[in-house]
Formats: structure tokens, C-alpha cells, sequence
């Protein structure tokens, strides 16, 4: 594994970038390297990768990778990716983005692509809260969750991102945590494989925001808690009904890969007939 | 799979080389023969037209259309197409206008050629859909937030719709900017004889690449001309693109005051000096004039009128139409205000354009507002009153 990341960093990380603005203990920084091995495993051509990004420190990572990259505004990588692609289809289109850029701001692009069935992979770095702006209150913050504009407990009901992906109409839909990083690289390459939108939740740890207001700690003691708070999709699936109805772990696992028409390539029908 | 000018076709597309049409549609035709090969829109009174004439001329063109989700989908939609490679555009009107300004700041500041077309409408807010008017010429030039400078033009008629789509996309990927087109609900709507200029009667201008190689290229650093050369995703330069302030080399730079000065300056700088080249104006001067009407776009047109008829009456008068609105032809309307002693501005608004007129002028000739609201155009005749009451 640590070779592994060396020879990623080699190959494909902006030197010059570095070092990043991740927090100790931030997991940020993981879900790249997760993110650099798929797409090394998949041996995609990186001068045809661009990556997209809105605004958040999840956001930030586009300028960390030795590739095009587009670094847009809060909420909107999706929609700039839209015109990437269809612009120019040989392209392919990795989006990195939060929570609250994907499902707050951006809500509205998210399940529009998804619904179109655009050919693109959103990694969305979920850690229940805004980071960048100092750890406010997210559409994904657990009901109960303390952030700094939920003083009281968080009275909200969060998103479910996989579901609302998948009601939407995306055709590739997983989430993990940071813990389980070769069932992320396995995941964002099935997503990079799915010639549609693919959208991939990966829970992550961010001990300056989330962390510190439930106590949660850092480091190892917060990838322990996600571990604890998710259950395995598989494992989720053998209980009895009741206690289903009773769980209040987050399911992990692959929920979706099937196929369906693609926006660009019906795009470009039109324009070759 | 990538967009290739093909004029033969597009020609095609087209139709007729002399048609009777409205001016939405004449931005259309000036878009596809510019090059333009990507649209995202969203539909809105008065500017719909545009999005339903591209939806059905662009594919056949050899291009894409995309109808989003909204004016702010579409507008980034635009930015990303355009470092793919396009030459983009996309239309509306003051609501949507509005929404879009956070990402016109982005292609600012990125540098990336777009053209907004805003057929004007009457507001503020849902206002009156179907009336034009003349609300956002200051939106334009303010509506995106911090320093920056735009370019923005303005037409009186089917015909110089199309001329200026042309134009506008031509500024964009000179200086590398969004360049606005402030059309309106009058002018959009408008039925009126448009010639399809032929090959040689219109220049196209495409934006240069990068003459270096990508380990030498360094993506934001200009030359002389302070237009940096512009990669296209995909073909190597591996280029980071970053609304947040930069360094030449495209990486962010946040809290450095002498890096956000110079990044923002030859952004400003790169339209500023060149001002005179991107001025357009049409000027109508009599010797001996004592006053003069100024105006743009729609109400340029009773203005012209008002100039014709008091001049039957054998007065003097000067006209002066502004075609560049921004940057703002200042020394145009400073010699204006050198020859004559009253300037009088017929606006479809309660006055946007007065403000850098009268400072243009700095006191050397008094500007009197001619405003208008709430839909029709001026009519001549009370050009000609406002005129009669010596203000
Ligand atoms: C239009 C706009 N509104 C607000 C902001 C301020 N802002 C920057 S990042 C951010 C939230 C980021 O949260 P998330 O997307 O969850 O990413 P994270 O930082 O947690 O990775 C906000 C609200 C902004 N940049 N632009
Ligand atoms: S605030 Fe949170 S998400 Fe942002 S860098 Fe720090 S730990 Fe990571």
C-alpha cells in the first residue's frame, strides 16, 4: 500500500501544490489517493481526464492532481461539467465535490444529471457538514448533530444522497468510507466503467469541524466511528424486517449499477445526422 | 469527436441570404456563422426564441444544444464548454440575467470566452415579461461582484444584431472574456430585413493556443497584448482553472495583496487599453450644433427619427449612438460635450447610461434625462418636447 501511494504520487500529483490545506486528520486527502488509484488501475489516459470541482475543501482537490482540472464556483461543478462534456465527449469527467456542494447549493444540477444519465463520476465527499466555512449545519448532518449553526442539535432530517441519486436516475451508485479503501477503488472504477452517471458517497472525517463539536475525536478514533455508524449493505439486507425498520446505521455498499441511454451520446446524434 | 467550422453547411442551415426575421433570430444566425458550436439556455420571455431557433439549427450545424436546469447551469455550462474547445453562448433576459452574474464574474476571471446575449425586459423582478426595456445596462457592467472590467454591446436593429453576435463573439476570444450583447424585448422581437454577410465581409477571430510546449507552457501569462494564450482540455497542458486569485502558473494565491493586484489590474488592463479599438459608435454631427441626442439600442431608434425631423425644421442637432457601451466611450461623449451645450439621453429606464455620460462630459455640456418605463418606445415627438422645455 505505501509503495502504492508513492508511485501515485509520482505519477500523477502536482508537486508544486503541496503541502495541502487539509486539516490533521482531515480524510480528504484519502479519497484522492482512493480516487488516483482507480484511475490508474483503469489505465485512463490522464490527458483525457479532467477533473471538476464547486467550492469546499473537498472541492480543492482538482488542484492537487497534475491534469486539467476546473475549479468552479459553490454548487455548480456539475453544471460546468455538463458543457465539458458534451462539448467534447472523448473527455472523461471526474467531479469532486461535498455535501453541501453537491446536495445543498448544487442540489438542483445533482439530480438533473443524474436524471439524464450524463456520463460522468461524482465522488462526493460526505462529512455531515460544511468544513471549508468553519463546520456549519449540511443537508447530510444527522438529525441531532451539533455544528456551529445547530447549536441546539440539528432538528433537520438529512439526505439520503444514494437514494436521491438513484431517484433521480443514475445508473451507478455506491457509497463507503474512507475505512474501506479497496471497496472505494473498486467502486470509482465500475463508476469510471459505467458509461453514465455514476455517483459514489464516500464518508469522511473531518476532526475540525463534525469531529469536534460530537466529540468524535481524530485520527484513528474517527475512522472507528464511521465503522460504527455503517452497516454493511449485505449484512443490512440478512436482518429480519423489524429490526431493519429499527436501524440506524448508515448502509454501505453498491446500490445500483445498471444501464440506460446517455445523455452525450444521444446529444451527439443529433448532431452527426 | 470535436466541432469543425464548416461554412458550406452552415450556410445551409441558415437559408436564404436575405430574410425578413426578428432580431432573436438574426443573433442566431450571427452566432452560427461566428462559430459558435455549443448553447445552453433556459427558456424566457423575451429571448425564448433564441433557444428554440438554436435547438433547431445548431445539431444540423454540426454543434450541441442543451436546454438546463436554469440561467446559472447554463451559464457555467458555457464556461465549461468553452475550455473544451467551443465557442459558446447562451441568451436570456433580466431574470435570468440576474442569475447568471456570479458565473460571468468566473469567466472574468478565468478568462474564458462566452457570449451572454440579454434580450432586455422590463423589471425589476418577473416585471413585465413581454415589454422591452433598457433595466440592465448596468447589470451588466456591475452585476458580478469585485474589480473587473466587461464588454458589452448594443444593437438597434435586426441587421446589427447579427453584425454584433459576430462582434461579440470575435471581443471574446481576443481579450478572452464573456462579452455581453444587451439586445431587448423591442429589438428581439422586431421583424426586418437581415443580409447574411458573405465570406470576406466578416472577419472571425479564434483564440490563440499555446505556441510553447507543456512543459514550458504557463497557462495565465501574457504577453504583451496581456491576453494570456489559452489551452484546451484534453490535449495535454494539464491546466488548472480556478475562480480563487491566481499566479500565472494557475494555482491559487489567497492572501497575497501584490498577486491579486497584478492578476486583477491585466484583467482590467487587457479591455481598458484597449478601449479605442473596441469602441463603436455611430456619430451624425452638424456644424454649428448647440444640442445633441444621445442614444443606444431600441431608443436610438425615435432618437434618430427626432434628429431627422428637427432637422427638417432646419435645427441643429447632433446625434451621437452609442454601439459599445462598455468599456464606455468616454472620449466620444467628452467631444460630444466639447461641441455642443445640451446633451439629451432618451433611456428605457430612469437613467443607467446618464451617470457614465455625465461623467464623461465633466461639465462641459449639461445632460438632460429622457427616460422612459413600462414598455413602449419613445415616441419622437416626446424626444422633441423633452427638447422644446429648456431644462
Ligand atoms: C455562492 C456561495 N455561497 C457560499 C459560499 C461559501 N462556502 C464556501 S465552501 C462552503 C461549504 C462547503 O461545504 P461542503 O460542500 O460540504 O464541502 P467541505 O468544505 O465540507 O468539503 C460554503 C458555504 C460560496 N463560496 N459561494
Ligand atoms: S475543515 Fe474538515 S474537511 Fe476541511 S480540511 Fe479540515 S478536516 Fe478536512
Amino acid at each position: 500500500m505505501f509503495n502504492k501511494a508513492r508511485k501515485i504520487k509520482e505519477k500523477y500529483i502536482q508537486d508544486e501544490m503541496w503541502p495541502s490545506i487539509f486539516c490533521v486528520g482531515c480524510g480528504v486527502g484519502n479519497v484522492l489517493n482512493y480516487t488516483l488509484r482507480a484511475v490508474d488501475e483503469k489505465r485512463i489516459d490522464i490527458d483525457k481526464v479532467v477533473f471538476v470541482s464547486g467550492i469546499g475543501c473537498s472541492s480543492r482537490l482538482p488542484g492537487y492532481i497534475d491534469a486539467d482540472g476546473l475549479h468552479t464556483t459553490h454548487g455548480r461543478a456539475i453544471a460546468f461539467a455538463t458543457g465539458v462534456k458534451a462539448a467534447d465527449p472523448d473527455l472523461h469527467v471526474i467531479i469532486f465535490t461535498g455535501d453541501g456542494d453537491a446536495a445543498g447549493i448544487g442540489g438542483n444540477h445533482l439530480i438533473h444529471a443524474a436524471r439524464r444519465n450524463i456520463d460522468m463520476t461524482v465522488i462526493c465527499i460526505n462529512n455531515f457538514n460544511y468544513g471549508m466555512t468553519g463546520g456549519q449545519v449540511s443537508p447530510t448532518t444527522p438529525t441531532g448533530g451539533f455544528t456551529t449553526t445547530s447549536p441546539y442539535g440539528n432538528i433537520e432530517i438529512p439526505f439520503d444522497l444514494c437514494e436521491l441519486a438513484m431517484g433521480a436516475g443514475a445508473t451507478y451508485v455506491a457509497r463507503w468510507t474512507v475505512g474501506y479503501p479497496y471497496e472505494t477503488i473498486q467502486a470509482v472504477k465500475r463508476g469510471l466503467d459505467n458509461k453514465g452517471f455514476s455517483f459514489i458517497e464516500i464518508i469522511t472525517p473531518c476532526p475540525t469541524g463534525y469531529g469536534k463539536r460530537n466529540e468524535i475525536g481524530e485520527g484513528k478514533e474517527y475512522w472507528e466511528w464511521c465503522k460504527k455508524n455503517t452497516i454493511l449493505k449485505s449484512k443490512y439486507e440478512a436482518l429480519p424486517a423489524k429490526e431493519r425498520r429499527k436501524e440506524k446505521r448508515i448502509v454501505m455498499g453498491e446500490f445500483r449499477n445498471r444501464k440506460r441511454e446517455e445523455f452525450v451520446e444521444e446529444l451527439w446524434k443529433l448532431t452527426k445526422a | 469527436m470535436r466541432h469543425k467550422y464548416d461554412e458550406k453547411k452552415i450556410r445551409r442551415v441558415i437559408g436564404e441570404k436575405v430574410q425578413f426575421v426578428q432580431g432573436d433570430a438574426s443573433a442566431v444566425y450571427g452566432a452560427l456563422l461566428a462559430g459558435c458550436s455549443f448553447f445552453a439556455g433556459y427558456p424566457i420571455t423575451p429571448a425564448s426564441e433564441t433557444a428554440e431557433l438554436m435547438s433547431k439549427l445548431l445539431p444540423k450545424a454540426g454543434g450541441v444544444y442543451i436546454q438546463m436546469e436554469d440561467e446559472i447551469a447554463s451559464m457555467g455550462a458555457i464556461i465549461g464548454a468553452s475550455w473544451a474547445g467551443a465557442k459558446t453562448m447562451t441568451t436570456t433576459s433580466g431574470p435570468g440575467f440576474s442569475l447568471m452574474q456570479e458565473n460571468i464574474g468566473y469567466a472574468c476571471m478565468t478568462e474564458t470566452p462566452c457570449v451572454v446575449i440579454d434580450v432586455q425586459r422590463s423589471g425589476p423582478s418577473t416585471g413585465q415579461p413581454t415589454e422591452g426595456s433598457q433595466g440592465d445596462m448596468m447589470q451588466a457592467r456591475w452585476g458580478t461582484h469585485g474589480d473587473h472590467e466587461i464588454i458589452a454591446l448594443s444593437p438597434n436593429s435586426v441587421q446589427e444584431t447579427l453584425d454584433l453576435t459576430i462582434e461579440a463573439f470575435n471581443l471574446s476570444e481576443k481579450y478572452r472574456t464573456p462579452v455581453i450583447l444587451l439586445t431587448d424585448g423591442e429589438i428581439g422581437h422586431l421583424r426586418e430585413k437581415c443580409v447574411m454577410p458573405e465570406k470576406g465581409e466578416f472577419e472571425i477571430i479564434d483564440r490563440k493556443g499555446p505556441t510553447v510546449g507543456r512543459d514550458k507552457y504557463v497557462p495565465f501569462q501574457a504577453d504583451e497584448s496581456l491576453v494570456p494564450s489559452m489551452a484546451r482540455f484534453g490535449d495535454g497542458y494539464h491546466v488548472y482553472v480556478t475562480g480563487l486569485t491566481h499566479v500565472e502558473k494557475g494555482y491559487p494565491s489567497t492572501s497575497s495583496a501584490e498577486d491579486h493586484d497584478r492578476l486583477v489590474r491585466r484583467l482590467v488592463d487587457k479591455i481598458e487599453k484597449n478601449r479605442k479599438s473596441i469602441t463603436m459608435v455611430e456619430k451624425d454631427y452638424q456644424k454649428g450644433s448647440k444640442i445633441a441626442i444621445l442614444a443606444y439600442g431600441a431608443s436610438a431608434r425615435p432618437s434618430a427619427a427626432a434628429v431627422r425631423k428637427l432637422r427638417r425644421k432646419r435645427k441643429k442637432v447632433d446625434f451621437l449612438r452609442l454601439i459599445t457601451i462598455w468599456p464606455f466611450p468616454n472620449e466620444e461623449v467628452r467631444e460630444l460635450a466639447d461641441r455642443v451645450d445640451r446633451i439629451y439621453v432618451p433611456e428605457m429606464n430612469l437613467g443607467q447610461l446618464v451617470h457614465p455620460i455625465r461623467e464623461a462630459a465633466e461639465g462641459r455640456a449639461k445632460i438632460i434625462q429622457v427616460p422612459r418605463i413600462g414598455g413602449p418606445l419613445h415616441t419622437p415627438k416626446e424626444i422633441m418636447d423633452a427638447m422644446r422645455k429648456k431644462a
